[in-house]
């Protein structure tokens, strides 16, 4: 019976056989699945080039079998548009966390965005920095206690929350721009959709595109796994809504 | 040998351009050259003005502290560099727009009614053709040839046409310092 | 009639990058070197290559980065105020071993200064800069002509090193107009990736990864000692200098650039007065010619650094020729350029009538 056995679950070419160094119940290990698995899928291997970030997602290179540079805090966006103009026929990608995106590199993305050209940001929004051990972000949500609001974010002391998103989708440069969540297998499957719009966008020449994945970080939130992705739910998808921003025509 | 000069006036009465067109033909005769222009804020609606450097051999300093000579367009200039020309240089002003008197008795200053000049060959535009014109007359690093023959560099398209007047311009100089 | 253009040296200079190869650009406006995006932005496309404005130096340089990790020639171009927020890119460039070349045409600082010429980012450019143990090789020409030429050499030397390659001029080079001519073409077009580039894997049986991170202490400090090795190599071949006027010379004038430039004009003044005075030039400031400066121990009765700043030349020179000769200095800063005479006034003022 063994020849009538139906793979239905196996590790993609694209992703590196390695432990990863994600902390128990952190996204990031479920986002990178689903770039290796759509770079298979597409039959990207040999034309793409992966950007990352100074973040947790600095190691992210080590954990795929295609080309790959470490760029500098917040300048993922840009390295990607140095690359993407010498090899334009190259699959470009940057995958950046919310410190990395939303703090340092505002400018970056948000002119990456404006000039359109087409490459795919994947950005982790987990409300913190988690690498440096939880610091405030950008998007730490009002209220949320970190190791630099240690009372809680308050407007006053802090100022608000950004929706990135949102905001980007204000301008006329991007193809795509949606927010996923990657709390459960429902929104994973959903947002594996948006990560192949994304995609679709840049490989059939269409764009820039972005998909912001609200995503975990037990650690620092100091929850379980299991409380963290309820925290996604309850508290985070209220702040932040999931969908689609922005669709331009020919992107599917 | 080596010639220097500075050329100095208000932004558009082409003060960098004749020191363009010097360069130019001296580079086309074979010459080492440099065209040097002030620059910054001033260049936006203040005083301007270039120095320029003809040589036979290559040129070391193309700042001039102490220039051979000046051709002054404006009181504004001749201020700042009539006391620094070299001792015993040339001093080339527009007598028609700088009513001064130089008070060194070591320069050659020639007071040159340079914008009537212009004005009776049909325009004050040709004011800067007629000083460089002088300054030719009385230093001639290079030909007038090598300068006639840069005018088209300068003057192309429509403009093709004002290369007749142009040199005109550069002989009334020319004559204005050869007669005296 | 010679081949040769008369050309602003901004524009000369970028003309000369792409005479040697290169083909993306990245730039943000900062005066006195707007000349350089400019003709760029003109020219990259009728050559089949890219110009970028970016948002900001810091997106410049990275960009640079990106692509030159592609294996392309490519490069940046700024102003003292711009190249100091590239220094971050320029320590990860050169941390992940990617060739490239910035230009910085230098102003009057610190802070935003003027725009005057300046030589006051010397230090900078040869010692500091970005964060970590690494060098580049800086390159100074004090023409357009030599600018021009010293180009091909900067993208083989990055290549060749694997190193960012800098040229600094200052605004009076990238402002002044000279005769040039372009002697040197180099065909990029049928170049191919360097083995270790990044540009897709096509069939490759691993992936490429350029990085300048090294977590394991062990690792980085291998890392460290094999570029000490390159950096003492390039340090060994790589130096140069003109030596002008120095065969029975006395005395030498020791400065790069456009200050030495004016300097030569002094060394001749100096000459006409009958005083025995050569000039030292370095073109390439790193490495820096020690060993060729050093040849003159014993033979001269010392030498006179000059700059377009304070001391900062003056630092490498009394590393090699410290206790070895009477050292003298002089400096203009702000960007106030003084004139060969001034200099020789300076000289006289220090070294008596020279004799």
């Amino acid at each position: 019976m063994a020849e009538e056995m139906k793979v239905i679950y196996e590790r993609p070419t694209s992703w590196a056989n390695k432990i990863t160094h994600y902390c128990p119940g952190c996204t990031h290990g479920v986002a990178h699945r689903l770039i290796a698995e759509l770079v298979d899928e597409m039959g990207l291997i040999d034309k793409t080039i992966g950007v990352w970030p100074v973040g947790c997602a600095v190691f992210g290179y080590n954990y795929f079998n295609f080309d790959s540079v470490e760029a500098a805090h917040g300048r993922a966006p840009a390295m990607a548009t140095g690359i993407k103009v010498t090899n334009p026929d190259n699959f470009v990608f940057a995958y950046q966390g919310d410190g990395d995106l939303a703090s340092i590199g505002m400018a970056e993305i948000v002119h990456a965005a404006a000039r359109g050209w087409p490459i795919t940001v994947i950005f982790i929004n987990n409300g913190n920095f988690g690498m440096t051990g939880g610091q405030m972000a950008p998007t730490t949500l009002l209220g949320q206690k970190t190791t630099t609001s240690p009372l809680g974010r308050t407007p006053q002391v802090n100022g608000f929350p950004i929706r990135l998103s949102e905001m980007l989708a204000t301008l006329d440069g991007p193809a795509y721009i949606a927010r996923v969540s990657l709390d459960s297998p429902v929104n994973i499957r959903k947002a594996k959709s948006a990560f192949r719009k994304a995609f679709n966008a840049q490989v059939r020449g269409i764009g820039f595109s972005l998909v912001e994945c609200l995503s975990t970080c037990p650690t620092n939130w100091k929850l379980t796994p299991v409380e963290s992705m309820e925290r996604i739910r309850k508290e985070v998808i209220p702040y932040f809504p999931l969908g689609e921003f922005k669709v331009v025509e020919g992107v599917l | 040998m080596e010639h220097n000069v500075v050329i100095a006036g208000f932004g558009g009465q082409g003060v960098m351009l004749i020191g363009e067109l010097l360069a130019h033909a001296g580079m086309d005769e074979g010459k080492e050259v440099t065209w040097m222009p002030s620059y910054g804020p001033e260049q936006r609606g203040g005083t301007a003005n270039c120095s320029v450097v003809i040589a036979d051999e290559p040129i070391a300093s193309p700042v001039l502290t102490n220039p051979q000579a000046a051709i002054i367009f404006n009181v504004q200039s001749f201020d700042k560099f009539e006391p620094v020309i070299e001792h015993e240089g040339l001093l080339i002003l527009d007598s028609t727009l700088v009513e001064k008197k130089s008070a060194r008795s070591d320069l050659d200053v020639v007071y040159i009614p340079a914008t009537d000049i212009a004005q009776k060959l049909g325009s004050s535009k040709y004011t800067n053709m007629v000083l460089l014109g002088a300054y030719l007359g009385k230093v001639a690093p290079i030909t007038m040839e090598s300068v006639y023959g840069a005018l088209p560099i300068f003057l192309t398209g429509k403009k093709t046409d004002l290369i007749e007047i142009n040199k005109r311009a550069l002989q009334a100089g020319v004559d204005f310092v050869s007669k005296k | 009639m010679s081949s040769k253009v008369l050309m602003k040296g901004a524009e000369a200079l970028a003309e000369g990058a792409i005479q040697a190869g290169c083909r993306y650009y990245f730039g943000y406006p900062i005066t006195p070197q707007n000349e350089t995006p400019e003709y760029m932005s003109r020219r990259l496309p009728e050559v089949g290559g890219r110009f970028v404005q970016a948002e900001s130096e810091l997106a410049a340089i990275n960009m640079l980065y990106g692509a030159a990790c592609t294996g392309v020639r490519a490069m940046v171009s700024s102003s003292s105020p711009g190249i100091s927020l590239m220094q971050e890119g320029i320590s990860y460039i050169s941390g992940s071993n990617v060739p490239c070349v910035v230009m910085n045409a230098m102003r009057g600082g610190p802070g935003l200064g003027n725009i005057a010429p300046a030589q006051g980012d010397y230090l900078q450019a040869v010692k500091g800069g970005g964060n970590g143990d690494y060098k580049r090789i800086v390159l100074a020409p004090s023409s357009i002509q030599e600018g021009v030429d010293l180009f091909v050499d900067a993208f083989e030397l990055a290549e060749k090193y694997r190193m960012v390659v800098m040229v600094i001029v200052d605004g009076l080079i990238g402002q002044m107009m000279e005769p040039v001519e372009f002697k040197t073409q180099v065909d990029v077009s049928t170049r191919k990736p360097p083995e270790w580039a990044v540009s897709g894997r096509h069939g490759r049986d691993h992936a490429n990864i350029i990085t300048s991170l090294t977590l394991d202490a062990v690792e980085l400090e291998k890392w460290n000692l094999a570029h000490q090795a390159v950096y003492a190599e390039v340090e060994k071949v790589e130096s140069r200098i003109e030596e002008y006027q120095m065969e029975d010379a006395d005395y030498a004038i020791i400065a790069y650039g456009t200050m030495a430039r004016i300097a030569k004009t002094t060394v001749r003044l100096a000459r006409a007065k009958g005083i025995k005075l050569g000039l030292l030039r370095p073109i390439t400031v790193w490495p820096f010619p020690a060993k060729q400066m050093q040849a003159y121990v014993g033979k001269l009765k010392g030498a006179l650094t000059v700059e377009l700043a304070y001391r900062q030349l003056f630092e490498d020179v009394r590393l090699t020729l410290c206790d070895k000769m009477p050292l003298g200095w002089y400096g203009r800063g702000g960007g106030i350029v003084p004139g060969p005479q001034e200099v020789l006034t300076a000289f006289e003022e220090q070294f008596g009538k020279g004799r």
